[in-house]
């Protein structure tokens, strides 16, 4: 096989349509639908004394209005999503509160009606009596549980999970010195431009249910709808079409308008749709990040580390409807790319009144690096060294792969890395950073990372030459803009010898391929990829049966190039692949485009059955790629800041990143992830904070005051790669969705604390937050 | 109202939005709606030849005057426009949901400044928000767009 497509900056066969205007997003779809709204809890925690829908119903244009008991299952709590043995109070929301509502944008009622103008007027002729209760909002007045956010969870506390690598009391006691750090890290919202939308149909005649869902995960939410509705999931399409931006938050199911929706496309018997706006947005989709970590480190005189206690308490907002998963990726990442031969770490998930949390971009990493990190700098603070040195001390080297950190993994393997070069990444961002830049208020910062990538269980995809020689390929996974549709015919244009323009890729539509799990944690490409490299590989290997047996020739001796089957060594003797997908498909009956090549009187005589031994017709193979364990990524950024000491503004001299994905497929839309990534991960450094006050409002929920950076904010990046293949998987590629982000804090923390001389332990700053924190230190 | 050229009957409804009008009454959907408040820029649109945000307008404001959308700057079966096709060679964008509303900016901007500095790149496209790409594509599409338009 030649690689003439794997590997190069390949532009994306997805954009013309969307840059026409011609792309497909789920509110583009009207179909005579109904429009939807929810009516969402103003208080973060009240009980429901009643609800009085009858102004509401009575609206002309309205259809329905339903509330928890008018839904067969308004009584059923919604799945938690990840079991785990020490999620021991986990607790989910139901579709709609009718007793308690625990966060500001809970769901109480679902208003159905012509158009979304009438729906909302209705949805404001709802009336309900709330009796406000006590509210729980930082993650320590949680853990100190003055009030709970249950009342049957004592303490707050949802799971606790202790982990021990040797002997942490015993190393930190003998250790010549001991530091300790309290590191805060608060929520963050992925804000995807697309908030999120939900059309269903029922179509009664076909029994047959249509739901074109904003999701990361089309086929998760078909069985959960097929499970809800007692429907064979054959008889559930789930589309998730074009995706306006993702990074976690659409990952969850079910949010409450992704049941209620299709229920309400069932019994009014018209299509019904939903589609969020933006206020609801900011408190109604899962959050992430918010954490509290007090850390002890023991190291010796030369800043290696001997010893890392890591005690930290994760906000899980009000229900934990993606289990542990988040504290579970932090405490596994907090040692990074570091050797730390005694490690403990123990977490407490605790309940707040605010929006449950679930991945977002960097899922528990940005937070775990920036504890690690901030724990370095105030190592090499402390025996006056230099912060780039004592990292070097302290990388694990690039002889001891595979390297096992010794704790616990998301997919329930153990954390083991597979491959890679931590200090060439180092070395190589440092050169590209290059001399300070002259000037007063200047600071450096430099963080490199590990990832745990390509999680499995598995992806599968389905790959069919067509009669008219043109490819077809399809997988379960979505895509929200990671050019899965390019890279994906990239892999599979390779192994059948064709223009990657005659590939045609379909994603994260049940219609297409039925199997599958998500897009989420940087595995699109590990699982679904290498699902593509198996499916194209079984076709190219049916692809020389069949031409072995026209051509009368050894199967080994062909390859697949220029869109044909030919003898190695022999190019103008062969057949076009066109021709061999016609040859796979033995008729009777020609139905034009070259197939009576294939009917009985015309297919070249041969003794035995006409379809071969073991053979299935058609030009086509499913195949599947489920890896024994995550890939790991890393990289390392760097950048020079200066930070005015009057205005406290931020200005990004100079932002490098290096980056090891392994293989690249396509180094142009790796660059896009890491450049869309860094720029995440700024917004989530300096400029955008969930300000919620002390009664659980969420204070800027407007992209007025939540200050997502425009590009005035963003500095150019300087990017760089090294490959180091992942031994775990065919193509020897591991995920890049999320790398971007994760360093960023731990790097702006570190320049900005070097830049003004001021301690900077939490996460976001501001020019206000450094404002007060000068103040506090001059005082 | 003459969208895209083509003369359009009045909304029925005063209270529509031009946003929600293009899309669901005119089913040009490749006007996209990010924050309704006038925010994020996917809703822009050329008025009169000048972007504006059509999530800020009612339809009927809109009676007797020009509106361009993403729709009308090339046809379905001609060559992409100049800034289309920036983007495109550029990377200039990932899911495109915001893309319509950058496109329409850069054709403003570069209707102002055929030949934009950096600076002017930055003002011009700081009106909308991006959450894919971190924008270095995009100011890179802009400068390819103006080299396209000038040839």
């Amino acid at each position: 096989m030649t690689t003439r497509w794997f590997g190069a900056k390949v532009q994306r066969v997805e954009d013309d349509r969307l840059l026409r205007g011609n792309g497909h997003f789920t509110d583009d779809i009207d179909d005579g639908a109904l429009e939807s709204v929810l009516v969402r809890s103003p208080f973060a925690h009240a009980r429901i004394n009643s609800i009085d829908v009858s102004a509401a119903r009575a609206l002309p244009g309205v259809s329905a209005v339903y509330l928890a008991a008018d839904l067969p299952f308004g009584q059923t709590d919604l799945p938690i999503l990840i079991p785990h043995p020490n999620l021991t109070h986990g607790r989910t929301q139901r579709c709609l509160a009718s007793d308690v509502v625990r966060y500001v944008g809970e769901a109480v009622a679902f208003v159905v009606a012509e158009n979304r103008y009438i729906a909302e007027d209705a949805a404001d002729l709802v009336e309900v009596d709330y009796e406000p209760l006590p509210v729980v909002i930082t993650p320590e007045a949680s853990a100190a549980a003055e009030h709970l956010v249950h009342d049957d969870v004592p303490g707050n506390v949802a799971a606790e999970m202790i982990q021990d690598v040797g002997d942490v009391q015993s190393a930190l006691a003998a250790a010549p010195h001991r530091k300790r750090l309290h590191l805060r890290f608060e929520r963050g919202a992925a804000s995807p431009m697309e908030a999120r939308a939900v059309w269903a149909r029922w179509s009664e005649p076909e029994h047959r249910l249509t739901v074109y869902d904003s999701t990361q995960s089309p086929t998760s939410i078909r069985g959960g709808l097929a499970v809800l509705f007692r429907l064979p999931e054959s008889d559930v399409d789930v589309i998730a079409p074009d995706v306006g931006g993702g990074f976690g938050p659409k990952i969850m199911l079910f949010y409450p308008d992704e049941l209620l929706v299709p229920f309400a496309a069932m019994r009014l018997g018209r299509p019904v749709k939903w589609t969020e706006d933006r206020q609801e947005h900011f408190t109604a989709v899962n959050q992430e990040r918010g954490q509290v970590h007090e850390v002890e480190v023991g190291f010796d005189g030369d800043g290696r580390v001997l010893a890392l206690d890591d005690d930290f308490i994760h906000d899980a907002g009000a229900y934990t409807p993606y289990g542990i998963i988040l504290p579970i990726i932090t405490a596994a990442q907090v040692p990074g790319p570091y050797r730390v031969p005694n490690y403990r770490v123990r977490f407490r998930d605790v309940y707040t009144n605010a929006t449950p949390t679930s991945p977002y971009r960097g899922a528990g990493r940005p937070h775990a690096c920036f504890a690690m990190e901030r724990t370095l700098d105030a190592i090499a603070a402390e025996l006056a060294l230099d912060r780039i040195e004592v990292r070097r001390r302290n990388l694990i080297q690039s002889d001891q792969f595979p390297y096992e950190v010794g704790v616990a993994w998301q997919d329930g393997n153990r954390v083991i890395y597979d491959s890679g070069n931590y200090p060439a990444l180092v070395e190589r961002a440092l050169q590209m950073l290059g001399p300070r830049p002259d000037g007063d208020h200047i600071g450096m910062g430099l963080s490199p990372y590990v990832e745990g990538t390509g999680v499995g269980p598995y992806e599968g995809a389905h790959v069919q030459v067509l009669v008219s020689g043109k490819v077809i390929a399809a997988t379960g996974i979505p895509s929200q803009g990671q050019a899965h549709a390019t890279a994906w015919a990239q892999i599979v244009a390779d192994r059948l010898g064709v223009d990657v323009g005659d590939v045609e890729v379909t994603s994260g539509d049940t219609r297409k391929f039925q199997w599958g799990v998500g897009t989420f944690a940087s595995r699109g490409a590990v699982t679904a990829g290498n699902a593509m490299a198996v499916a194209a590989g079984m076709v190219a290997e049916k692809a020389k049966h069949v031409a072995a047996d026209f051509l009368e020739v050894d199967p080994a001796d062909l390859e697949l190039a220029g869109g044909a089957v030919r003898v190695k060594g022999s190019p103008d003797r062969g057949i076009p692949l066109a021709a061999v997908a016609v040859l796979a498909n033995p008729m009777r009956y020609a139905f034009g485009g070259g197939t009576e090549a294939a009917t009985q009187f015309t297919a070249r005589p041969r003794p035995g059955p006409p379809l071969l031994e073991g053979q299935e017709p058609g030009l086509e193979a499913t195949g599947y790629f489920s890896p024994v364990g995550s890939a790991w990524a890393a990289g390392c950024h760097a950048a020079y800041v200066r930070v005015d000491p009057k205005t406290f503004r931020l200005e990004i001299l100079k932002y490098v990143v290096v980056h090891d994905c392994g293989r690249l497929i396509n180094p142009l839309v790796v660059e896009g992830q890491i450049e869309g990534g860094v720029a995440q991960g700024i917004g989530g450094a300096f400029y955008e904070r969930l300000a919620y006050d002390a009664d659980g409002q969420l204070r800027n929920a407007s992209f007025m005051e939540f200050l997502m950076p425009y590009a005035t904010e963003i500095p150019e990046i300087e990017i760089d790669h090294i490959e180091t293949p992942s031994p775990l998987n065919p193509l020897g590629i591991k995920g890049a969705g999320e790398a971007g982000v994760i360093p960023v804090g731990a790097v702006i923390a570190s320049a900005v604390e070097e830049a003004l001389g001021i301690p900077i332990t939490e996460m976001p700053l501001s020019p206000l937050k450094l404002y007060e924190l000068s103040q506090a230190q001059t005082s | 109202m003459k969208v895209n050229g083509v003369a359009q009957p009045a909304p029925a409804d005063p209270r529509r939005l031009l946003s929600d009008h293009l899309r669901h009454d005119l089913g040009l959907t490749g006007t996209h709606v990010g924050c309704e408040h006038g925010v994020c820029g996917c809703c822009t649109v050329l008025f009169d030849g000048a972007p504006v945000r059509s999530c800020l307008m009612l339809a009927v404001q809109a009676e007797g005057h020009d509106v361009t959308t993403i729709e009308g700057l090339a046809a379905s079966d001609e060559p992409l426009h100049p800034v289309q096709q920036a983007f495109h060679e550029c990377h200039g964008l990932q899911c495109g949901f915001c893309t319509p509303g950058f496109v329409m900016s850069v054709v403003g901007l570069l209707h102002e400044h055929p030949d934009p500095t950096p600076e002017q790149v930055d003002e011009g496209i700081s009106g909308n928000l991006c959450r894919c790409t971190g924008y270095a594509s995009i100011r890179r599409a802009v400068r390819r767009a103006a080299e396209l338009t000038q040839k």
